[in-house]
């Protein structure tokens, strides 16, 4: 099976460690990886203003170039990327008169209905791989890890781009439980880390990611996972600054959930480049026994 | 909190306009608050959303120039779907940070952020964050 990829800015860079072992988990299922040629930023965020445009010209032609390429699917992993992609498809495919703006204004490029499905690694896993042949390739369960599933909001938010109904974490949940670790539901699992807000705030003072840590601290959560970089950096980068400001009482261990995908298909623990997570983030599967090195 | 109305707080003309940049409809606002117990950043905000929304209805563009709620919203759209009537009020939000924007008004300056900040943030950020913040 070959899928068309689209990684996005932040994962070539400072999160390599959810793109490589995003990559190398699909590999290892038997999933050819093929990333788009030509791919350029999403944006990060949609614009949300009826008469702003210009901003969609960014996330319509990534999936152009996924088009180009004969996709009928274009698979992405970064939660923003993933919302933005989604919501400028869906505006091609369902408003006409801003489709056809767009495709007029892009006269160098093909014309675009929306005919592209942007579809998330995770439901990828379910619909392709399914959870029962992701149990039969455990290496290494994930025996005694409390995870939970932090989904923030722009896997959820708004509705008609949701990888699942609000309220609902099946997805994450589900492939935590075939990795054979324990899912704790959280009740913060929904809600915002800040976002951007983090360039006017100041270092280690984001009330709302301190909301989420404390949250699952408290509900028994021994470990998070996420799908974005942005609720990375404000929940697992920043914790340190949180705890030293006294905004979080417990260190809740931060990880992208591809990371902890490749660690129980037993790859390579190099491949997960954990020393870009916060520290005690390795320092919690090294305890677990979980790594293996090549 | 009394705010006085009159001539020169009231522009009829500011309700229709930011209905046209969000798309939206504020008069259909039922005042139930639900976006303020929604919100994450509601405690950092000035007015909460819900009086935001009612000063829109009331076209108080000056009041509404002059205070932090849109700058603390981060479009994370927990108040918009929950909306019992239907309004994305992160839409909202977003046109009134357009009509200080469009006047070439930032709320921060990448130029005064640190050299550490810009290094160590994930792109999205900062792509994020320019966006909302600068014009």
């Amino acid at each position: 099976m070959k899928i068309s990829y689209y990684p996005g800015c932040t994962l070539k860079t400072k999160a390599k460690n959810l793109d490589i072992a995003a990559v190398a988990s699909l590999e290892a299922l038997g999933v050819e990886v093929e990333e788009i040629e030509r791919w350029n930023c999403c944006g990060a965020v949609h614009s949300l203003t009826a008469d702003d445009l210009i901003h969609q010209v960014a996330p319509v032609r990534n999936l152009i170039r996924a088009k180009e390429m004969g996709a009928d699917k274009l698979v992405t992993l970064c939660s923003m990327c993933y919302n933005t992609l989604a919501r400028a498809n869906e505006m091609m495919k369902n408003d006409p008169v801003k489709r056809d703006t767009i495709n007029r204004f892009m006269d160098e490029e093909i014309d675009y209905n929306g005919d592209i499905e942007v579809v998330h690694y995770l439901s990828f896993l379910k619909e392709e791989i399914g959870w029962e042949k992701l149990k039969s390739q455990v290496k290494v369960p994930l025996t005694d890890l409390k995870i939970g599933s932090y989904y923030g909001c722009t896997l959820q938010r708004p509705t008609e781009v949701g990888i699942e109904p609000l309220g609902h974490f099946e997805l994450m949940n589900d492939m935590f439980t075939s990795l054979g670790a324990e899912v704790v539901e959280f009740s913060a699992a929904a809600k915002c880390c800040g976002s951007y807000q983090v360039l006017s705030s100041l270092p280690g003072e984001n009330n709302a990611a301190a909301v989420v840590i404390n949250t699952a601290a408290k509900e028994g959560v021994e470990a998070l996972a996420t799908s974005c970089p942005l609720c990375e950096y404000n929940l697992g980068k920043q914790q340190q600054q949180m705890q030293d400001k006294g905004k979080i009482e417990q260190n809740v261990p931060t990880y992208y959930f591809t990371q902890l995908l490749a660690v129980a298909l037993g790859l390579d623990s190099q491949l997960c480049h954990f020393e870009l997570n916060d520290k005690k983030s390795l320092a919690l599967l090294e305890d677990k026994n979980y790594l293996v090195a090549a | 909190m009394t705010i006085p109305i009159s001539d020169h707080s009231l522009s009829l003309k500011s309700i229709e306009e930011i209905n046209t940049l969000s798309g939206e409809s504020v008069k259909v606002c039922m005042q139930c608050a639900t976006c303020t117990g929604m919100c994450p950043m509601a405690e950092e905000m000035d007015f909460s959303p819900r009086k935001v929304m009612h000063f829109v209805q009331f076209g108080l563009m000056e009041k509404l120039m002059d205070i932090n709620t849109y700058w603390k919203c981060a479009s994370c759209h927990a108040c918009s779907v929950q909306c019992p009537r239907g309004i994305d009020i992160a839409k909202v939000m977003e046109a009134l940070r357009q009509k200080v924007l469009r006047k070439s008004k930032n709320y921060i300056e990448p130029s005064q952020m640190s050299k550490e900040a810009i290094a160590e943030m994930p792109q999205i950020a900062l792509v994020a964050g320019f966006r909302k913040f600068t014009s």
